[in-house]
């Protein structure tokens, strides 16, 4: 192009939104709150057979000031919720949540006094996915909604 | 290497005097697998104090197992124990049986012989895995994930579903082995001898584990009787309660194998229990695979069993029966039972009070974590905060079941 | 010893304080009244025949509408302790008849230290109080909960507002036993 002899390095024009959402789409870190059956089948998605570290998502963090995913996957009791909200308002923007399994997207079989009928009446929720528990391959699946909504976001959004 | 309160060098170090610290550790927090709460107080770093709370995933099963009808509750009470989930259905489905007071049939026993200590297996699996992550063993983990991925292929051929199977019935299971199952069974157990081996022999003269867990969270004879502890950490003690030897179902007294114990009760002798009990439970597997009995797998009752679908399709008492069972449910007499099975944790036992209708008048769940829990605040005071993690981890303490 | 036999015992030393015995499918149980609770549940303990060292569970049960006019129940609720004998390796179901929630049982927690749990549990889930214990707080539900959930006179679905995320409770109040 010409501009490469004046700057003396190669160079590679692209836009600002879609160079930092290609770094953040294959370097989420998740955050697993699992509080029941789910967090077994993610146990799943973490070890060897199904290797999340395929979609570079595989550096959990327990602390929710470290990680820009939070995977809700199992019941979330009323006792519990509380402690939910808490933890997602201390994750750090941008943050993205996946809802893993019937019981934390809907309450599940548990229609009962003690089960909050779905997360998303304490916090936003961006993929849902089905299944009691849903399998491995599931969870990648949402990993990859979840990239394909980081990629279409633009710079003027960003908090 | 003497240490430093026998004489040993830097003995003249006096003690820093400090303020007692209270720190909160839970509900979400890697050591405590899900939904636990603890409160610490510590005097540096040992616990002088601690408090537990549960009820963090208190989901009412009980509440929702008698607003259901008994054949509806076996895929909730699969959900109790996610570690090992056959173990649980099968246990509720042997309690309404004592309840109707019928047998089931023989093969269908056996089947619920071998998918419980599947269950059980991976249970261990994943409790020495996880266990042995929070002590600092990373390795393990995978060797062990791996084979309960090929159990779950197994269970996956067996009943379409990987995790949550809702394979057995009230009267019997819900379908046959499919061809050649119980030779891939035989084949992956194999397998899995060779990898609980390794990682047994990984951990068991290791000096770090070792260290890390031996007079760890002990829990003593008299300790354990008086809370009720059952399953590997009663085993762990020195007592052999076994509730498949002592009160034994499913013809558990055809098989022959031996109930591990230990002697201190402490972490060390937990994890070991575990993985002797591994090796009993393949021992187990292949003596009733080798001696697998022919013939149904449901009880031939239409007032429990479903009738086959070509009878439902052909035949008019077929459909009757059929919609009687799924729009009036079983109706067992009027009295209530306790029935206990050993699960993964411990004796599971489950009293039902029944009133004649299709669904129980109360469901209680005896779970053993619950018991197994209630030890917890009492055998890491005096310990360190590390120690406690430790100890948390052996005693495998399953929310689902402690909340119930 | 069997179970009949271990309920003949029962009667035989309790007589009319028995208020009904029950057998069904081999299994034995005896209902007693509350202020024989604990005489009962050291008799069966300490008793050489009986040997019942084991508390192995507390649950509560409604009766609230049970069955039809042939029940003869006149107490609402009923408390069961499932004992079992180690060294015999037999079971025994002890009820407890509570009338109302206005009558007291006298707690067990320093015979078992499991019941302190259980009996919590049973207070939070059927608000039968316990005499003597500890920390009669609520286990399961959280502590704004209003009601007791496993009354047949709670709707399954009646949900209560979110809890708020509570203050640390010192270590000092949590007792454990």
């Amino acid at each position: 192009m010409g501009l490469e002899s004046s700057v003396n390095q190669p160079f590679l024009a692209t836009r600002l939104d879609e160079v930092i959402n290609w770094g953040r789409k294959y370097s989420m870190w998740p955050m697993p709150f699992g509080t029941a059956c789910c967090a077994i089948e993610f146990m799943g998605v973490v070890s060897g057979r199904f290797d999340v570290s395929r979609f570079g998502a595989e550096l959990v963090r327990f602390s929710p000031r470290q990680a820009d995913l939070l995977l809700v996957m199992g019941t979330i009791t009323q006792k519990q919720a509380p402690v939910l909200k808490q933890i997602y308002d201390q994750m750090p923007d941008p943050k993205w949540v996946v809802s893993m399994g019937a019981c934390a997207s809907s309450g599940g079989f548990y229609d009962n006094y003690s089960v909050v009928q779905g997360i998303d009446e304490i916090i936003p929720v961006d993929v849902y996915v089905a299944g009691c528990p849903p399998r491995p391959e599931n969870v990648l699946g949402a990993i990859v909604k979840i990239m394909e909504k980081i990629s279409t976001e633009k710079a003027a959004d960003w908090r | 290497m003497k240490r430093l309160d026998q004489g040993g060098p830097g003995t003249h170090v006096q003690p820093i005097p400090t303020e007692l610290l209270t720190i909160n550790i839970g509900p979400a927090h890697p050591a405590t697998h899900g939904t636990l709460r603890l409160q610490l107080q510590l005097d540096g770093e040992t616990i002088v104090n601690c408090g537990a709370e549960i009820g963090y995933l208190h989901r009412g099963y009980e509440k929702q197992a008698e607003s259901t009808f008994y054949q509806l509750v076996i895929p909730y009470a699969e959900r109790l124990n996610y570690m090992g989930p056959v173990n649980n259905s099968n246990a509720w489905c042997h309690a309404c049986e004592q309840l109707l007071g019928i047998e089931v049939p023989a093969r269908a026993q056996a089947l619920r012989v071998i998918t419980s200590e599947m269950g059980r297996i991976i249970d261990h699996a994943v409790c020495i895995g996880t266990n042995l992550v929070d002590i600092g063993a990373l390795t393990n983990f995978w060797y062990m994930y791996n084979y309960r991925e090929k159990i779950y292929d197994l269970y996956e051929e067996l009943t379409g579903a990987r995790m949550m199977v809702n394979y057995p019935r009230i009267g019997g299971v819900a379908m046959d082995a499919p061809d050649g199952w119980f030779e891939s069974l035989i084949k992956v157990i194999d397998e899995m001898g060779e990898a609980v081996g390794d990682v047994r022999s990984l951990v068991e003269r290791n000096r770090i584990f070792m260290d890390r867990t031996i007079g760890v969270g002990a829990i003593t004879k008299e300790l354990a009787i008086q809370h009720s502890v059952t399953g590997p950490c009663l085993r762990a003690a020195g007592i052999p309660y076994d509730v498949r030897k002592a009160q034994p179902y499913w013809g558990y007294e055809k098989y022959d194998f031996d109930i591990p114990t230990g002697e201190g009760g402490d972490t060390y002798d937990r994890t070991i229990v575990r993985f002797r009990e591994m090796e009993q439970s393949v021992r187990i597997i292949k003596q009733a695979v080798a001696s697998i009995p022919g013939g149904p797998v449901m009880v031939d009752d239409h007032l429990v069993a479903l009738p086959p679908k070509d009878k439902v399709y052909n035949t008019m008492e077929g459909l009757i029966n059929h919609f009687k069972l799924i729009m009036h449910g079983i109706r067992p007499p009027k009295g209530e039972i306790y029935s206990a099975t050993e699960g993964g944790c411990g004796e599971l036992g489950f009293y039902i009070v029944s009133d004649g209708s299709p669904s129980a008048w109360r469901v209680r769940i005896r779970p053993p974590c619950f018991a197994n829990y209630s030890v917890f605040p009492k055998i890491i005071t005096g310990g360190m905060v590390a120690d406690a993690v430790a100890a948390l981890g052996s005693i495998n303490v399953i929310a689902g079941e402690l909340d119930r | 010893m069997n179970e009949s036999d271990i309920l003949a015992r029962v009667k035989e030393r309790f007589g009319a304080r028995v208020l009904a015995e029950y057998t069904f499918r081999g299994q034995t149980a005896v209902t007693i009244a509350p202020e024989t609770l604990r005489e009962l549940l050291l008799f069966l303990r300490d008793d050489q025949e009986t040997q019942m060292d084991w508390l192995m569970d507390v649950g509560g049960v409604d009766y609230l509408g049970y069955g039809s006019d042939e029940d003869e129940r006149d107490w609402r609720f009923e408390v069961a302790y499932q004992l079992y004998s180690m060294g015999k390796n037999h079971r025994f179901r002890v009820k407890v008849a509570v009338r109302d929630e206005t009558v007291e049982i006298p707690s067990v927690w320093d015979l078992w230290a499991i019941a302190n749990w259980e009996e919590r549990e049973v207070w939070d889930m059927f608000g039968i109080r316990f005499t003597g214990h500890p920390n009669l707080r609520r286990i399961l539900c959280h502590d704004e909960f209003v009601g007791h959930a496993l009354r047949k006179d709670y709707p399954i679905n009646k949900r209560q507002k979110l809890s708020q995320p509570s203050e640390m409770i010192l270590c000092e109040k949590v007792e454990w036993a």
